[in-house]
């Protein structure tokens, strides 16, 4: 139920944005974040972002997910 | 990172010389922990419980079968989420209700459901209003959009659920120990970490907001130990990437909007006072009761004979301590509820546990 990985805004009017999730364009509200933009990275929830992440939060995501695939790779 | 947290955690319990028992409130937490294989590398004092917070498992039986009763309804749509289709209640599921001919949609979004009353203005939809914190905000948003746009064939057939009353609960019945919570990420990312204080205050209990990659869980268990075993009992955030103290107030906002706290009955745990959210007054237009007065009767909700859901949602018994778990109880054939779910507690361990060494 909880999808956690970010995803960002490519296309914005008003409170409906468009975003990529992982080349996959899914139409999103965005009603509940103050001052989405375009290039924002959200987590979206059931249609909705309900939390913007900032460049820093995407980095800590990616070197999490780096060292997961690590293991891996290593286990197999 | 890995490296690091295994040695924390060792480190950690090597210093406490009893069982810990801590829970792991959310399914998705459940189901993250199992497909890593976590629990294999916990140390022998450190064991983990699965919770409450699978929305689907918590759904009363009598919920379901009030909604297999409005889908006989002339003129009605029943628009959900797609893990309430097999959850059995006493009058079937919405699997076989569809089957036989009832008009079910199956959304993505709550959004597709207000569309979907745009689209057909000849039917009554009636949108299945299950999940916790995270969800409600997005329901909220349906009943609000509706009312704007006038629409008279919209309503929500609530039985949201609200988390830390849960918790609680569980803490007071005293029917097992828990020693502290991995509490649930994206809830907190809409409430905001304040919602566990009194948890960790008034009951003593450690709360530790987890993200959802293995590596978060890990850290959240390591986090909790070290509280543990230094005496503490306070509310930590693992998850500070996406979950700030306030939490996200313009849906806060929302919920109270259009919501209010009502007590709510939860299958396993009985009706918990002040844990769930109804549709204010303002907004009854949009209550599916309200349109169907035969949702407020009381219908009785036995549960299946032998199945001890129950008790596995209260963290009182595993899986494997039920008769029916792999016998009669499989995924493609489930009888309880935390089969159903593909983040029920029973569905995580029939595909994961049987092939792990710590349960």
């Amino acid at each position: 139920m909880c999808l956690a990985i970010p995803v960002q805004i490519v296309e914005l009017e008003g409170t409906q944005a468009v975003v990529d999730m992982h080349g996959v364009r899914r139409p999103v509200q965005v009603n509940l974040l103050q001052n989405p933009e375009v290039g924002d990275y959200v987590l979206v929830h059931a249609g909705f972002a309900i939390q913007k992440w900032s460049e820093a939060d995407v980095a800590e995501y990616h070197a999490i997910m780096e060292e997961m695939n690590a293991m891996d790779e290593k286990a197999e | 990172m890995f490296k690091e947290i295994k040695e924390n955690l060792r480190h950690w319990a090597k210093q406490i010389d009893r069982p810990l028992k801590l829970m792991e409130v959310c399914g998705t937490h459940t189901m993250a922990a199992f497909r890593a294989g976590l629990r294999s590398f916990l140390p022998e004092n450190v064991n983990l419980l699965s919770g409450p917070g699978c929305p689907v498992c918590v759904t009363a039986g009598d919920y379901i079968d009030h909604v297999i009763r409005l889908t006989a309804e002339p003129n009605v749509m029943i628009a959900t989420f797609g893990d309430m289709l097999r959850v059995p209640g006493n009058l079937g599921s919405l699997e076989i209700a569809r089957a036989q001919g009832a008009d079910i949609l199956v959304v993505y979004s709550p959004v597709d459901a207000v569309l979907a009353a745009e689209k057909y203005s000849d039917k009554q939809v009636v949108f299945l209003g299950v999940g916790f914190e995270t969800t409600a905000p997005t329901v909220a948003w349906t009943i609000q959009a509706a009312a704007e746009k006038k629409l008279a064939n919209y309503s929500v057939f609530c039985a949201h659920k609200t988390m830390p009353q849960a918790m609680a609960a569980l803490l007071q019945s005293k029917e097992v120990r828990i020693d502290g919570f991995v509490c649930p990420g994206h809830v907190s990312v809409i409430t905001g970490t304040k919602l566990y204080t009194f948890i960790a205050e008034e009951y003593k209990t450690p709360c530790v907001v987890a993200g959802f990659e293995p590596l978060d869980i890990f850290q959240a268990i390591t986090m909790l130990v070290q509280q543990c075993a230094e005496g503490r009992s306070e509310v930590e955030n693992q998850y500070q990437r996406s979950v700030k103290e306030k939490g996200n107030q313009a849906a806060q906002a929302l919920l109270a909007e259009i919501f209010e706290p009502c007590d709510a009955k939860w299958r396993g745990l009985g009706v918990i006072s002040g844990s769930g959210l109804q549709i204010r007054a303002k907004y009854a237009d949009y209550a599916a009761e309200n349109k169907f007065a035969f949702l407020q009767e009381k219908l009785a909700a036995p549960e299946p004979i032998g199945c001890r859901c129950g008790e596995i949602l209260r963290g009182v018994c595993i899986p494997f301590e039920c008769p029916l778990f792999q016998k009669a109880c499989t995924p493609a054939n489930p009888i309880g509820a935390c089969m159903v779910s593909n983040e029920g507690t029973c569905a995580a361990y029939y595909k994961y546990a049987q092939k792990q060494r710590k349960v």
